[in-house]
């Protein structure tokens, strides 16, 4: 067991980093600069990651969390919690990157627009989340409770997304890139995509392990308590 | 079939009768409902200076842009007063076990405090629009308006009933509840405002057929999904 959070712990990491220096490196000194948004484009290459990874977060979510109910296993439990935490972080990023982006291009740092309120709904749809399971009495009803809101959080999702397109109608819908992406642009975007999600599994183990440790250490405290 | 809807329509006339005796929620919703009201147009009816600048056309406009959300926002909030006390009630006394303990499905269960909150809210809604009306000066008598109020309000109940299960055994339930169930309910905010404003500007029917088919997709998915989910939500 113990050898095993080792060989976890050390490949992992390095990956990670590894990737991501290069991906700075990618976006600050490879890329070409997008001729009409500027400099702050780059922001980009961050941002469509960070969201991609805040709905897969959410997406294992709702799968373990329909795991956890039928199976009662511990596990599922813990893999949701654990996406679930580290969904929020990135959905937070993907707020504060969008009001960086959104400031250089629309000139304002919030926009009532379909993509950053269904974010932001997101985001506040898993903090409940999260809330219930520090208010719970009970760590198995806390579990049932989050499923509950992780599955009834996952339909709601979409179809806010959809109103709130109808009611952005009078918004000017934005053109990201009228040509399309530039090669480099492309293989910049994907090489990011492959380093963040790394991240994101790193994080996700380094959560759920950390979990499984509190676990043993709950049921150790109670046998020396007998 | 036919036994189990004699069951959902047994819980929702214990619900109606033991509100019926007593009164104390319903009052204290009517009462929050019209301080929204009240709190909202201190917050947007326009002062003295700001008359001056407008005509009296536009302002009648404006109060019509502001009237839907004041509207929505009384209504979400004294709902959401409800749905605490639709399960805090039955655990006070023991009922919810008696209620659990009893040989009918968890589905019925639902169904019949759904339908239950649903008469209710439906109920206050009567009460308040009449009252909306008379203070903002603007007529919700309008067959599309009642329809969005219907089609909302059972979206409202859906989901406030799965979550207030859910909140009940929880530490801070009164806080708990309306932190799960805005972000959820969003669609249904917004699909209502929008609705409600569309036709206060003389809107057709047709121009909020969007927003009305928003709302139908909505209730059959969440009720759908809380059948399924509502057992895991009030297991012991």
């Amino acid at each position: 067991m113990k050898e095993r959070i080792m060989q976890k712990s050390s490949i992992l990491p390095v990956t990670s980093v590894a990737l991501l220096l290069v991906s700075v490196y990618l976006i600050l000194g490879y890329v070409p600069t997008e001729s009409t948004m500027g400099w702050v484009q780059r922001v980009f290459y961050f941002h469509v990651p960070i969201a991609w990874l805040s709905y897969l977060a959410f997406f294992i979510v709702f799968v373990c969390s329909i795991f956890y109910l039928s199976t009662r296993e511990r596990k599922w439990d813990i893999i949701a919690r654990s996406a679930a935490e580290v969904g929020v972080v990135f959905t937070a990023l993907v707020l504060v990157t969008g009001s960086i982006w959104a400031k250089s291009s629309w000139g304002t740092w919030w926009e009532w627009n379909e993509r950053l309120t269904s974010e932001l709904v997101l985001w506040l749809v898993y903090i409940a989340y999260l809330m219930v399971r520090s208010f719970a009495t009970e760590e198995d009803r806390g579990a049932r409770s989050a499923a509950v809101i992780g599955i009834a959080g996952f339909f709601s999702v979409p179809i806010s997304a959809l109103s709130i397109r109808l009611w952005d109608t009078v918004h000017p819908q934005v053109d990201i890139f009228k040509g399309g992406l530039a090669p480099e642009m492309l293989f910049t975007l994907l090489f990011c995509i492959v380093a963040f999600t790394v991240l994101f599994v790193q994080f996700l183990l380094m959560r759920i392990s950390m979990r499984n440790v509190e676990v043993e250490i709950a049921k150790l405290r109670y046998s020396f308590r007998r | 079939m036919s036994k189990s809807i004699g069951q959902i329509l047994a819980i929702m006339r214990k619900d109606l009768i033991s509100e019926s005796r007593t009164r104390d929620v319903a009052v204290s919703v009517l009462v929050f409902a019209l301080l929204v009201i009240v709190v909202f147009s201190f917050a947007f009816e326009p002062g003295a200076e700001v008359t001056k600048m407008f005509t009296n056309p536009q302002l009648e406009q404006i109060k019509l842009l502001v009237a839907p959300g004041v509207l929505w926002v009384s209504i979400v909030f004294a709902g959401v007063l409800s749905f605490n006390r639709s399960f805090a009630q039955e655990k006070e006394k023991g009922c919810l076990d008696a209620l659990k303990l009893c040989p009918i499905d968890k589905e019925v269960i639902y169904m019949g405090k759904m339908l239950g909150s649903l008469v209710f809210l439906l109920i206050v809604e009567i009460i308040i629009f009449p009252l909306f009306s008379v203070l903002f000066n603007v007529s919700l008598l309008d067959p599309a308006i009642v329809l969005i109020a219907v089609l909302a309000t059972i979206g409202f109940v859906c989901v406030g009933i799965l979550f207030s299960a859910l909140s009940v055994y929880t530490k801070a339930r009164e806080i708990l509840l309306p932190i799960l169930f805005f972000p959820i309910v969003t669609p249904l905010i917004i699909a209502a405002v929008r609705g409600t404003g569309s036709i206060l500007q003389g809107g057709s029917f047709g121009s909020i057929s969007n927003w009305l088919g928003i709302m139908v997709a909505f209730d059959v998915i969440f009720i759908i999904v809380s059948l399924f989910i509502f057992e895991y939500a009030i297991e012991e």
